[in-house]
């Protein structure tokens, strides 16, 4: 098979996506047993807080990264029909990511960098977990100059000519995720790195908790992308319809651009050292933010309703029965929104400036962000794999069953575990304990839906099993895959002519660099104005 | 006056849409704006530096001078030492209904602290002083909850704050 495509290198990164997805499903399982309590034998805060160390670690760094890259480059070659620019590069840049993760995982596992996947100075791992950290991110900004260049590339080929939607949504995020991850790059090299290898004798706490929000916010949009992408670009079609605007999506994919990386501080409502007016203004940009995902939600819905009246679907609700949700692709995209829903009201509770304090690092948090990431945003990495694997593999799916009872335990197992979340932070548990040797009564008021979780945690590792056996199972199956080109979807009015600005980033990128200097330029340089103290480093 | 989304959007349902959007936003901020102004809301932040290891040289956060003390005019002032694992002094006792300023400083690593049930929340960062003000309207017995992971005994950081009556005094 040539790979004019790059099929090869859009399959081994989301397989050791998919591989991390599976370890760290299993110690989901071990995480809310032993957090429960249940089983008093298993109680031991060393292995339980390595295990949520790398819990973290895998789910937040390597799934989501590999994934991306992986989804990227099929996608620019797909959808430019452009072979990648730089082949040994790419393979490069994979190595160099998978090479950060071997070395993060010695100290992970052995408990010597059980520092949690947000660092958490003045807390010190051993070296070897940031140099690890730093090369999967370098890796990955290979990832960022392939996507640019791919895009500029074929814009000097087809002058005047519009960038398709999918392409222009994945390089949107390539250059997201390069600015957003300078800010964590900046805390590692000046600051953890050197301090971690006796260098410097101290590090300013509050320097490193502001460069870390510079990326904290705006990561979970580089982990969005690709759902976004696959819902604007390949569910319209997967549907049996045609995507409502094309231009609608432009627009969302450049507010997310501008808006998610400015907005860092909601991250940092209850610290000390940054002034409210500062948290003020981050505040409304992450307002600002909800929009391109309130628009997301409208474009998407009627592209399903188009759909579902193409399909003899009538009345007001009757085009919701007749979509095809034997299709993996239209049921995830469904249990994503309504996931999705539930998952934005509570954001629209956390980044409120003052409301925050109710719910700030309690499990309600933990709730949150398994609802939306892990929910909305993994359901459908599974439902791009579901789609991609048998034009990757030229392999029919082993089950589309199989997939769609799986997506199904996802859905229902990520409310099961998460509801009980969100009510247990509302009665005030902490997140990131592993135990409850609290005051009884408090702890008496969690029970119920301390033993819920559990049941959640189970029927998500279940599902994580059966998804990955059918991906397994794809390979070796008999009967080949007959259409093997992704089917990006039309929009309802046909691209003639995009203005610049929604077919560039220059202007764009511009415009939040001037936010950015805006809304961390005087927060990151007081640190270097007033006298401040180094902390030094302390075990766990 | 012509809609300036009519150059991005086509569809007159999707622009109201979208202007419903902006304006939901919007409100969201002037909201939280209006109260933030107008009843003095805002999440704790100050701006202050010390030295987390030499606070037992500091005036303010030396043992003696730990714990809950009354200002003149009423309000009541607590300094807290956030160290591995647990808050001193690790029994507090403050009037119902009555402005309490607490103010804390890490000896060591992150720490946090919430109040379940109550607005009472800061993160304690060393390098810093966290300074957070409330009201608390039920007198009972609370926790006071580390709430950020500072290394392994972290689940068994807590201690105790008992809301008293007002006749009671509120001393420690």
């Amino acid at each position: 098979m040539t790979d004019d495509k790059a099929a090869g290198l859009a399959l081994v990164n989301m397989w050791v996506g998919f591989i991390a997805f599976l370890a760290a499903a299993v110690m989901g399982v071990y995480q809310v047993l032993e957090r429960s309590g249940l089983i008093p034998e298993m109680q031991s805060p060393a292995l339980y807080f390595a295990s949520v160390s790398t819990h973290g670690v895998l789910m937040g760094f390597v799934l989501t990264t590999f994934l991306v890259v992986g989804f990227g480059y099929y996608t620019a070659t797909t959808s430019l029909k452009q072979s990648i620019w730089n082949r040994p590069l790419a393979w490069f840049g994979f190595w160099l990511s998978l090479t950060g993760v071997l070395m993060a995982a010695g100290p992970l596992l052995t408990g010597n960098a059980s520092v949690l996947y947000t660092f958490y100075p003045p807390l010190m791992a051993h070296p070897l977990f940031y140099i690890g950290a730093t090369l999967l991110v370098v890796g990955s900004w290979v990832w960022c100059l392939q996507m640019v260049m791919m895009m500029s590339l074929w814009k000097k080929a087809h002058p005047g000519e519009t960038v398709p939607l999918a392409m222009y949504g994945t390089t949107a995020n390539a250059i997201l995720w390069f600015i957003t991850s300078l800010g964590v790059a900046s805390e590692v090299l000046f600051q953890l790195l050197p301090w971690s290898l006796g260098l410097i004798d101290t590090v300013d706490v509050g320097l490193a908790r502001t460069l870390f929000s510079w990326t904290l916010h705006a990561i979970v949009y580089f982990w969005l992308f690709p759902a976004y992408i696959a819902m604007y670009t390949l569910l319209p079609k997967a549907a049996g319809g045609k995507l409502f605007s094309d231009q609608m999506g432009r627009v969302a994919f450049i507010m997310l651009l501008v808006f998610s990386v400015p907005i860092g501080f909601h991250h940092l409502y209850m610290d000390p050292f940054q002034a409210a007016g500062w948290k003020f203004l981050h505040m409304t940009g992450t307002f600002m933010v909800a929009v391109p995902t309130l628009i997301t939600g409208f474009t998407i819905i009627a592209s399903l309703e188009i759909a579902g009246k193409l399909r003899g679907g009538r009345g007001m609700f009757g085009w919701i029965g007749a979509l095809p949700w034997g299709n993996p692709m239209v049921l995830a995209a469904g249990l994503a929104l309504l996931m999705l829903t539930f998952g934005g009201f509570g954001g629209m509770i956390n980044a409120s400036y003052a409301m925050n304090a109710m719910i700030h690092n309690t499990q309600w948090v933990t709730g949150h962000f398994h609802l939306i990431f892990a929910g909305t945003v993994v359901i459908m990495y599974f439902a791009i794999a579901y789609y991609l694997w048998p034009k990757l593999t030229g392999r029919q799916l082993h089950s589309t069953r199989m997939a769609l009872t799986q997506l199904w335990l996802w859905f229902i197992g990520m409310l099961v575990l998460t509801l009980p979340w969100h009510v247990l932070g509302l009665d005030g548990q902490p997140r990131r304990i592993s135990s409850t040797p609290y005051d009884q009564v408090l702890v008496d008021s969690w029970q119920f839906n301390q033993i819920a979780m559990i049941v959640g945690g189970i029927i998500l590792l279940l599902s994580a099993l059966m998804l990955v056996y059918n991906l397994m199972k794809t390979h070796g199956n008999a009967q080949a895959e007959t259409n093997l080109e992704v089917e990006y979807a039309e929009p309802v009015h046909a691209v003639l002519r995009m203005p610049p600005l929604m077919n560039g980033f220059g202007f764009w990128c511009l415009l939040v660099l001037v936010y950015m200097i805006a809304s961390y330029g005087y927060p990151i340089a007081q640190f270097f104005l007033m006298d401040t103290y180094g902390t030094v480093p302390w075990s766990i | 006056m012509a809609d300036p989304l009519k150059s991005i959007c086509d569809d007159p349902l999707e622009r109201k849409w979208v202007w419903i959007s902006l304006v939901l936003a919007v409100v969201m901020g002037v909201t939280l704006g209006y109260y933030a102004v107008a009843s003095n809301l805002h999440p704790p932040s100050n701006v202050e530096t010390i030295d987390s290891s030499r606070l037992h040289l500091s005036e303010e956060f030396a043992e003696d001078n730990l714990g809950v003390k009354t200002n003149p005019d009423g309000s009541v002032r607590v300094t807290l030492v956030a160290a591995r694992y647990g808050f001193y002094p690790p029994r507090i006792e403050v009037p119902v209904d009555t402005q309490v300023t607490f103010r804390l400083a890490s000896a060591d690593v992150l720490h946090g602290v919430h109040v379940p049930n109550t607005n009472m929340t800061t993160m304690v960062v060393p390098g810093y002083i966290s300074e957070v003000t409330t009201t608390f309207p039920r007198t009972g017995e609370y926790s006071l909850l580390c709430n950020e992971y500072c290394g392994l005994g972290h689940d068994s950081m807590w201690s105790r704050l008992v809301v008293v009556p007002k006749t009671a005094g509120g001393q420690s």
